[in-house]
């Protein structure tokens, strides 16, 4: 467990004195407060972070997540030749990168919603949208470090990382709407859900909507959407998806980080 | 007004007759019995369990003191008022049972003018207050609740049935089938009640013209709300809240010709306000928030006028079926506005498509309604709004609002 702190208070120390983190914590910051600035109310200045949650944290978690690894490569190295764990060592390296990610997103978009708390955005919509915002992060960093372990080839690795941030936002729902159009004869609901957990930023945005727009979801013609999202079944399948969209890219990253020949 | 002035003469009551604990009668209908136009019968606290009670004397008041229960045992009617100007004020009403060949209530008026039904109580009937082709009455300050499980078991809270003339004001029905109901039941008048929970809709009318809607609160309805078949009605400054399902409305209008939707608020329904063969209604000042559909406009549906409203965090602010548009949406303030306004009006210089694209995807492809909010959505959106192609281009707003009206 000591090596894990160490590590992570190397790299929190790293990421700290790194104008890229804080620059992002302002950004959000800034955005936040200024949607509610020029007149936003709640709900609107929830919706408005929704897309930038979809679109903007995963692209910074896999850009800046791969370029971190990366550049930590020789400080990993140095620690290897001690008599470290590797899992540890691994553990203290995610940690220092997801944690300061997802706590900047936290921070930034948490606070102008702390300090407008009067204008009428539900507290079941802010949870959910900080609660995808940092299982993004968290998802997200965890992909980075799998990437760049993988590829040794850095500008490989990045574009890898740029391609998977087109594939989760933009490309797959694509793909979905096709789907959905091709196959509108059949019963979709069930297939739909499914492709739905198997796309992080989709669970995420689901996650936000069962707090949203339930009125709207509710409003489709089917009993499973019914008991999907009218109870509190539907966040939750969100949520837990949430966590494995976390755990196996983690996984696949650390089985990776402990059998590799440095 | 020359009957209230009437009921007002000291003359008009020429006796008390007291049921109950140091009363002279023991039941209530043996005191209706001896009683005479203009008496009061007055029931003190107690339980009463006799045959359905029969008002038959004109200009009576029967009235509670204590709430009085007076219950149906699961087999019967409660009360029935069948003389005119009587007042029941006061009572509790309960356990009518379910009954599939009668339609049991709790109090119900059959043919009979000015009746004044008031600060009653009614529990657990199949149907709560029952007017029958009776004019002119007055059903105020009642509390009605009802427990029944499936639509088929269950009555109406407050229903009438060609009574013309009625007032229903400040009520407050919970879980009955429809909480307040109107059928054939012209020039009346509806304010200030609260219809919650109802197993089918909150208020349900049908063949009423030139009926008055104001101030009510509808909410968790399982249905909603719905309108039908009349003229010239006016609903004004209602809440319409939380009806959530696919054949679920805040409100239902359905051949309504010429009517007044004015100063509502429409919150987080997954319809709003859907309009279907109604024409030249005049919808203004509403506030639609949070709905799933804000307003479903139907082709069928011509010359409404929607103006002055707000739209406000819908998921869809406006769809209809058709390419061309029969309504006119003009001077309405929408959340996603984004345009300008150079000359500082307070109206946008460019037009506002209220239905989006994604509407339109969804209408012909349900189930892609989980894609809502995904960025990929909002890119085809802002296409298509910049190069209409698909959505109906007559359907806009030309002076949308820079800001909230009022």
């Amino acid at each position: 467990m000591n090596v894990v702190s160490l590590v992570l208070q190397a790299g929190l120390r790293d990421l700290s004195r790194n104008r890229w983190i804080v620059a992002y914590t302002l950004c959000f910051l800034g955005i936040a407060e200024g949607l509610f600035w020029f007149g936003g109310t709640g709900p609107q200045v929830l919706l408005s972070l929704l897309n930038l949650v979809l679109l903007v944290l995963p692209l910074v978690a896999l850009v800046f997540g791969t370029i971190h690894v990366y550049a930590s490569r020789e400080f990993v190295e140095l620690l290897l030749a001690q008599p470290v764990p590797r899992r540890q060592l691994f553990t203290g390296l995610y940690l220092g990168l997801a944690l300061p990610l997802a706590g900047a997103f936290v921070l930034g978009a948490g606070i102008p919603f702390a300090v407008h708390a009067r204008e009428g955005a539900s507290l079941g919509g802010v949870v959910a949208l900080l609660c995808a915002g940092v299982g993004l992060s968290l998802a997200f960093a965890a992909i980075a470090t799998w990437i760049a372990l993988r590829t040794d080839d850095r500008l490989k690795g990045i574009g890898l990382a740029l391609g998977a941030w087109l594939a989760a936002t933009v490309v797959y729902d694509g793909l979905v709407l096709g789907a959905a159009a091709a196959f509108g004869n059949y019963p979709l609901e069930r297939p739909l859900l499914a492709l739905m957990l198997a796309n992080p930023v989709d669970v995420a945005r689901v996650l936000v909507l069962t707090q949203l727009d339930v009125s709207a979801l509710m409003g489709y013609t089917g009993a499973l959407f019914e008991r999907t999202f009218g109870t509190v079944l539907g966040t939750g399948v969100a949520a837990a998806a949430l966590i494995i969209w976390c755990a196996v890219p983690l996984g696949l990253a650390e089985r990776r980080f402990t059998r590799r020949d440095f | 007004m020359l009957l209230a002035l009437a009921l007002a003469q000291p003359t008009a009551r020429n006796a008390d007759l007291t049921v109950g604990a140091g009363g002279r009668f023991s039941t209530i209908t043996a005191a209706l019995a001896a009683a005479k136009p203009g008496d009061r019968v007055l029931v003190r606290a107690g339980t009463y369990r006799e045959p359905t009670i029969v008002v038959r004397t004109e200009r009576l008041t029967l009235e509670g003191e204590g709430w009085p229960v007076l219950d149906g045992q699961g087999a019967r009617e409660v009360l029935v008022i069948a003389a005119d100007d009587v007042t029941v004020r006061g009572i509790v009403a309960r356990n009518t049972g379910v009954s599939n060949l009668e339609d049991r209530a709790g109090i119900r008026a059959r043919s009979v003018r000015n009746c004044v039904i008031e600060g009653n109580r009614l529990r657990d009937n199949l149907w709560g207050i029952y007017l029958q082709q009776s004019a002119d009455c007055i059903v105020r300050d009642n509390d009605i609740e009802a427990h029944g499980v499936r639509q088929t078991e269950s009555g109406n809270g407050i229903h009438l049935w060609y009574s013309p003339g009625a007032r229903v004001e400040r009520n407050h029905v919970r879980g009955q089938r429809d909480g307040i109901y109107f059928e054939f039941s012209p020039h009346g008048v509806t304010r200030d009640n609260v219809s919650e929970r109802s197993q089918r809709y909150g208020l349900h009318f049908m063949f009423s013209d030139s009926c008055r809607y104001e101030h009510n609160i509808f909410r968790d309805n399982t249905s909603g709300v719905a309108v039908m078949y009349s003229r010239g009605v006016v609903i004004t400054a209602n809440r319409f809240e939380r009806s959530w399902g696919s054949a679920a409305y805040g409100l239902l209008l359905k051949d309504i010709m010429g009517g007044e939707i004015s100063n509502n608020t429409f919150d987080r329904n997954s319809t709003g306000l859907f309009v279907e063969g109604s024409s030249r209604l005049d919808v203004r000042g509403n506030v639609f928030s949070q709905n799933g559909w804000a307003a479903k406009v139907l082709a069928d549906a011509d010359e409404n006028r929607f103006s002055g409203n707000q739209f406000t965090g819908n998921a869809f602010d406006v769809t209809t079926n058709s390419r061309s548009a029969n309504s006119t949406f003009d001077g309405n303030w929408w959340d996603e506005y984004a345009g300008y306004d150079l000359n500082r009006d307070g109206v946008g210089d460019t037009a506002f498509h209220p239905v989006r694209l994604f509407a339109l995807v969804v209408e012909e492809h349900p189930a892609a309604l989980l894609l809502l909010r995904s960025p990929l959505v909002s890119i085809l959106d802002a296409a298509e709004r910049v190069l209409p192609v698909l959505t109906p281009e007559a359907l806009v707003d030309r002076h949308p609002l820079m800001r909230p009206p009022r």
